[in-house]
């Protein structure tokens, strides 16, 4: 099947669509909550907080021995909430830093979740089959109720974050700040994290414990490299997310059924990649071409600038003057000299030089500027 | 250079009426105290350094009694009333380090946050904050940059966007945390101008401090602090070598040109 094909099939096929919704309404909640913990400098939470679902899911299997996802996911929910807990706990209560918190929760909480997986797998019962599809996703596997669910979750996360935006923002840049206000911090601290949390569960089905943080992060790291205003960078990371989750479907139904979440994910890296390289403030590549435009100045104002020394002492600014006395410095070349002509700031008569009226009032004016900055 | 001209110093206009008062306050962290029994009283209308060396918890202090740290005993009152009550006679102006710089916002946009404590819970700034937030960048000289990305400022221009935060609170109390900081000579000039602005309007004023010179020319009021309180009252009656020596531990000239 190819895109094209594809593209027909997600406005026909019932399983397509559903899938292609439920990826896209993922990747919006996860793009806009990931944004939050990008900013909090807690990216790593959304890694260990996947991680430590898996135990829950478990558990939640063994209880109830059904494979009712809306239970499974319940599960996760509590147990993730749990390691969340512990890491905050941890990291105020002890000397260690919240790296190592994170590190600590994440392993521990996802070794004990692989050890009741393969305990499940070795018992008799038949359902059991299909548990561990938890740990890298099957989107495949969505139905029309999942997506609901998500749908419900993104709408109540959407609303929260509308009402609470004002608390939200302040609590990001200056927590200490805010407590000084009045704002009970604690409770809006436990808001955006349970929110983080809800999100991460959510995805488990989809994209899967082992790269969920990816969804949370990438989207929202994308966002950021295109602008400096909290609001544009939450909508952005919502669409990049969502065009994650369309475009890793689509890739993967067409592409034999590649396994759906690691295809997002790589989706949704190649946002960031973009993103990285090509943004006009914080790009890499703009950031190069600034860097070497500036450098070109720089080398043209010095020479300008050792020429105006030179002819400021003539009461005829156009009085010619040797080229050699410019090789004492070390800033002329030959083609810093022929870029001044071009600009018509110097004409060049045999092996002399000699400003050009705009030349030197250019000379002029870039010699005061420098002395202004000195000041 | 610093010139005598702007910062000639005034009496202290202080009423008689206790501003502030810290009763027993001991912090520690885990098993080390960090505040030992403090009791302080800060007189309305002065204008306080808080001196110490590093580590003599004067930040701490001030976090304190902005309730940003629990301590493990004492009291704190604005006004003869708990300091719970009293949250919005109160700004602050924490130390520029201590936020993430990069934040994706404007300068206005971090002025706007002073007025979010009036506002309390869910409502936004309006066009009346929006005013208030506009006057209060022009005090500080920040107007022209009020759209500017906050990364983008100065160390001195992100300092003074977080005085002109405290500013739009319209607070009766300051409390700042090394405002001076990484500031240039201008900067410090037009904080200090604005201090003394507030001071003139019967505002009480309380600075951490580091640079002890400046003292006797900025400060009408000093206290001292090395984890116990060392002294505290005027600087024409206080800021002697005998305080500091108490306070810095070694032998201390102080070197004021008179």
């Amino acid at each position: 099947m190819d895109v094209t094909e594809y593209i027909k099939l997600v406005f026909t096929d019932y399983t397509l669509r559903t899938i292609t919704l439920g990826t896209a309404i993922l990747g919006a909640v996860t793009g806009m909550l990931g944004s939050f913990a990008v900013l909090r400098k807690q990216s790593l939470l959304g890694d260990a907080i996947s991680h430590a679902a898996l135990p829950g899911i478990a558990i939640a299997f063994l209880l109830t021995g059904a494979k009712n996802s809306n239970i499974l996911l319940l599960g996760a929910l509590i147990s993730g909430l749990i390691g969340t807990f512990w890491i905050r706990g941890i990291v105020k209560k002890t000397h260690l830093k919240s790296d190592t918190a994170l590190g600590l929760i994440l392993s521990l909480f996802f070794g004990f979740g692989m050890l009741l997986l393969t305990f499940i797998q070795k018992q008799p019962n038949a359902n059991q089959a299909g548990l561990d599809k938890y740990l890298f996703g099957q989107a495949a596997t969505l139905l029309e109720s999942d997506v609901w669910m998500m749908a419900i979750v993104t709408g109540i996360c959407l609303s929260v974050l509308l009402l609470f935006w004002k608390e939200f923002k302040i609590l990001l840049f200056d927590a200490d700040y805010t407590k000084t206000l009045g704002f009970h911090t604690k409770f809006i601290d436990i808001l955006i994290t349970s929110f983080i949390v809800l999100a991460i569960v959510l995805g488990l089905q989809t994209v899967g414990v082992v790269l969920m943080s990816a969804m949370l992060l990438a989207p929202a790291a994308a966002a950021r490299q295109w602008t400096n205003s909290l609001s544009m960078m939450v909508l952005l990371a919502a669409i990049f997310g969502a065009f994650s989750g369309v475009f890793g479907t689509a890739i993967s139904a067409s592409q034999n059924n590649l396994s759906t979440g690691p295809v997002i994910v790589i989706v949704a890296s190649v946002f960031v990649l973009v993103s990285f390289i090509f943004s006009p403030t914080r790009g890499l590549l703009f950031k190069q071409i600034r860097f070497i435009k500036n450098r070109r100045d720089l080398q043209l104002h010095k020479t300008l600038a050792f020429m105006y020394n030179i002819v400021e002492s003539h009461e005829n600014i156009s009085h010619p003057h040797a080229i050699k006395i410019l090789n004492n410095f070390q800033g002329y070349t030959k083609s810093t000299l022929q870029k001044l002509v071009r600009k018509n700031y110097v004409t060049i008569d045999g092996n002399m030089w000699s400003f050009t009226e705009e030349g030197f009032k250019a000379a002029t004016n870039l010699y005061n500027q420098q002395i202004n900055n000195n000041e | 250079m610093i010139s005598k001209e702007n910062v000639n110093n005034e009496t202290p206009t202080s009423t008689g009426v206790v501003a502030v008062k810290v009763d027993d306050l001991t912090v520690a962290y885990n098993y080390k105290p960090v505040l030992w029994d403090i009791d302080l009283e800060i007189p309305e209308g002065v204008l306080m350094a808080i001196v110490g060396p590093n580590g003599a918890g004067k930040s701490t202090l001030i976090k304190s009694i902005l309730g940003i740290l629990k301590p493990i005993a004492g009291s704190v009152s604005i006004y003869n009333k708990p300091y719970q009550k009293q949250r919005q006679l109160v700004a602050y102006v924490p130390q520029k380090g201590s936020v993430d710089w990069d934040f994706p916002t404007t300068a206005l946009d971090v002025v706007l946050m002073g007025t979010y404590g009036s506002l309390g819970w869910i409502k936004r700034p309006g066009q009346k904050e929006k005013k208030e937030a506009l006057e209060a960048l022009e005090k500080v000289g920040m107007l022209p940059f009020k759209n500017r990305q906050i990364s983008q400022l100065s160390g001195g221009q992100q300092q003074r966007i977080f005085l002109a935060r405290a500013l739009v609170q319209n607070a009766s109390i300051y409390f700042m945390d090394e405002p001076f900081q990484g500031v240039d000579a201008t900067t410090e000039i037009a904080i200090i101008n604005i201090l003394k602005e507030l001071r003139k309007a019967g505002k009480t004023v309380v600075v951490v401090h580091h640079d002890l010179q400046t003292v006797p020319e900025y400060f009408d009021w000093v206290t001292f602090l090395n984890v116990k309180k060392i002294a505290t009252g005027p600087v024409k009656d206080i800021f002697n070598d005998d305080n500091l020596t108490k306070t810095y531990g070694i032998n201390y000239k102080v070197s004021i040109q008179e």
